[in-house]
């Protein structure tokens, strides 16, 4: 793979927010590329960091309050290094997002059409009427039935998959190069949501994008995601391509994520939740931050603070048991699926 | 639209019909009432009293003494539409003395509604922008203060400091005009002299609540993820903040700025006194304590139908501001 295909190589991101009640680390140490047709798969529990990851790239956290250090080159630019106005313009151009709720994200008082119109004339020096036909022609593509009637609605006027749908078609405005999707199914119906994530997947293929897909739902990324990022505590514990993720994943985390998504190959019964709560970000635990939680830790993992390294079989994790030890989990696994059938 | 319009405009008149019913019970059938003997005055003698009693039909039914009442509302009497009876303190019809004092009530309401609109917005807005800083901290800071500030206290020191002494600004002495009220055909110079004090100190106090109110809201909607929409989609700040967190967070202050507005029409009572305007509130301040009840059922009307009239007028308004509720 050349490097000319890398949209995003995120280096050593740490995100500080200072609070009355303390620093509050929500990110730390985060690093990793997207490249153009590809979908990362970025999962994990909530206050993972897996948003605030994703507003740090738009650049839509505060300054004042966030304390953002590392790298985040977007072809060969370090978007942390740019001024308000000149982020402004790589925003909702070059790197757009969708969001989570699509009920509450898109403005009441104004027209869906008219929303999207806008953001043509964000960064397109056109008339109101070019901009509308643009935002018709755009409602059409991410299929809304007569969409010259309905750019003219309100959101209120909209369902949940359309007004998502609207969303999307907003986001492809200017044929960005990311596209960032924030949880984009999450606040709707189940069979709402294999249509969101199949329009997302036709619009990675025809726009030739890269998606970054943050999810709960790890069914979803075994589906679409070329690789998998999974977060915890604001690090990384493991990241390589979807196929090592779900077929030999290296990280308890990541085993205790798979052991408990349901599937239809196995029986329901032996969903098995993983422990404990997600670690407090004010006050995190030393070492691993998944240490309290880990079923197989050892001595070290308290003490030393875990960091992304590359497997022999070549995708990354960050955790300090040896490959023996991971082997042997690995292999009493397999036999428990196959007794569990 | 044009149903829901009429709809409610029925619903306007019947509201102002029952609050006519009230006000006529609480002025002419309670105990204190006796309207005959205090409209013949201090020595009172028998054939006024029975000469009023016929006259307001104060022998019959108290429904048919309500629908004579009703009908000289709405239809008008010997002295035109409305017709509201005759004072007990000066035998003036009620009619002609309101209508001679409301231009001064809605002249004073006009020119601060104004004021305290475009200031109040203006430095919540402004206080919303740069929150947690000193501008911030001074506004509401000043806000407070004109929350706190008796009216009367004011409006005294108002026009002992910038009229009497003509403090701190040079010329000043040229555009204020001190008290009374100065009709508008007297010369617009004269008559804006004479409005200035009053309009700024009865619209102080709003400015205070409406600049508090227009920040919370601002506040509330710039954290709404439509606005985070907005950002994302590469839109300048100030288009974030004017057009898309100013429009939703306007909606509640236009509620209360018809309301506002209306409740006023019963007049400013404390300014109008303080700036000796002799307006509505002055009417109805002087109507109470000399027991002029027809006096203060003319004005309590005023105010009810500004009321019933600005609702209808918020609500069309809303609709045409919130797509939301155009069609419910």
């Amino acid at each position: 793979m050349s490097s000319s295909d890398t949209l995003l190589d995120v280096r050593d991101l740490s995100v500080r927010f200072r609070t009355r009640d303390g620093v509050v680390q929500a990110v730390s140490n985060l690093s990793f590329t997207l490249r153009r047709g590809e979908t990362l798969g970025v999962v994990g529990e909530s206050g993972s960091g897996k948003s605030v990851t994703s507003l740090a790239i738009m650049g839509l956290l505060n300054r004042t309050f966030a304390d953002i250090t590392g790298e985040i080159l977007f072809e060969g630019t370090d978007l942390l290094k740019l001024s308000p106005s000149e982020l402004r313009k790589v925003r909702g151009k070059d790197v757009s997002m969708i969001f989570q709720d699509p009920f509450a994200c898109l403005h009441p008082m104004y027209r869906v059409g008219a929303q999207i119109a806008e953001a043509v004339r964000a960064h397109a020096n056109v008339s109101h009427s070019a901009a509308w036909v643009r935002a018709v022609e755009l409602l059409d593509a991410v299929g809304i039935p007569n969409a010259k009637t309905r750019a003219r609605d309100y959101p209120h006027q909209f369902s949940g998959g359309m007004r998502q749908r609207a969303m999307i078609a907003m986001a492809l405005v200017h044929n960005p190069a990311v596209l960032i999707a924030d949880e984009p199914t999450t606040a709707l119906d189940v069979t709402v949501q294999a249509q969101i994530i199949e329009l997302i997947d036709k619009v990675k293929r025809d726009f030739n994008v890269g998606v970054i897909l943050i999810t709960h739902d790890l069914g979803v990324v075994a589906e679409t995601a070329s690789h998998v990022l999974v977060m915890y505590g604001g690090r990384a514990m493991e990241y390589g391509p979807s196929r090592e993720i779900f077929h030999a994943a290296q990280h308890p985390y990541a085993w205790g994520l798979l052991e408990s998504m349901p599937r239809v190959d196995r029986k329901l019964d032996v969903l098995i939740p993983i422990e404990g709560s997600p670690p407090s970000l004010l006050n995190p635990p030393s070492g691993c931050p998944f240490h309290p939680r880990c079923k197989y830790r050892v001595e070290s993992c308290d003490s030393t603070t875990p960091h992304l390294q590359t497997m022999p079989d070549g995708h990354d994790d960050s955790c300090v048991l040896s490959a023996e030890r991971k082997r042997e989990v690995w292999r009493d696994r397999i036999v428990k699926e196959i007794d569990a059938r | 639209m044009a149903f829901y319009l009429l709809r409610r405009l029925v619903w306007t008149a019947i509201v102002v019909l029952v609050v006519l019913l009230v006000t006529f019970l609480v002025f002419f059938k309670l105990p204190n009432g006796k309207p005959a003997l205090r409209f013949c005055g201090k020595s009172p003698t028998d054939q006024c009293i029975e000469l009023t009693t016929k006259r307001l039909h104060l022998d019959q039914p108290f429904y048919v003494e309500y629908g004579y009442f009703v009908k000289n509302f709405v239809a008008g009497d010997d002295q035109g539409w409305p017709g509201l009876g005759y004072s007990y303190g000066n035998y003036v019809s009620v009619r002609s003395e309101i209508i001679q004092r409301a231009p001064r009530t809605l002249w004073l309401i006009a020119g601060a509604a104004t004021m305290w609109l475009i200031l109040g917005v203006a430095i919540g807005v402004l206080s919303a922008v740069k929150r947690r800083t000193w501008i911030d901290r001074l506004a509401m800071g000043l806000a407070l203060f004109g929350i706190s500030a008796p009216v009367f206290w004011l409006g005294l020191m108002s026009l002992f400091l910038i009229w009497k002494e003509h403090l701190w600004i040079p010329g000043i002495d040229h555009i204020t005009g001190g008290t009374g009220y100065v009709p508008i055909s007297d010369g617009i110079n004269h008559w804006f002299g004479h409005m200035i004090l009053p309009w700024s100190v009865l619209a102080l106090l709003y400015i205070a609540i409406y600049a508090r109110l227009t920040r919370n809201n601002l506040l509330e909607t710039l954290g709404e993820d439509y606005i985070r929409t907005a950002r994302a989609k590469g839109l300048s700040e100030r288009s974030v903040i004017f057009k898309h967190g100013l429009r939703a967070s306007l909606t509640p202050i236009a509620t209360i700025f018809g309301l506002d507005i209306a409740l006023l029409v019963g007049g400013a009572i404390i300014t109008e006194s303080v700036f000796n305007l002799q307006g509505l509130g002055w009417l109805a301040f002087n109507g109470a304590i000399t027991q002029d009840l027809p006096t203060v059922l003319g004005v309590v009307m005023c105010t009810a139908i500004a009321v019933a009239v600005m609702n209808l007028v918020v609500d069309v308004v809303y609709a045409f501001l919130d797509p939301r509720v155009r069609y419910a």
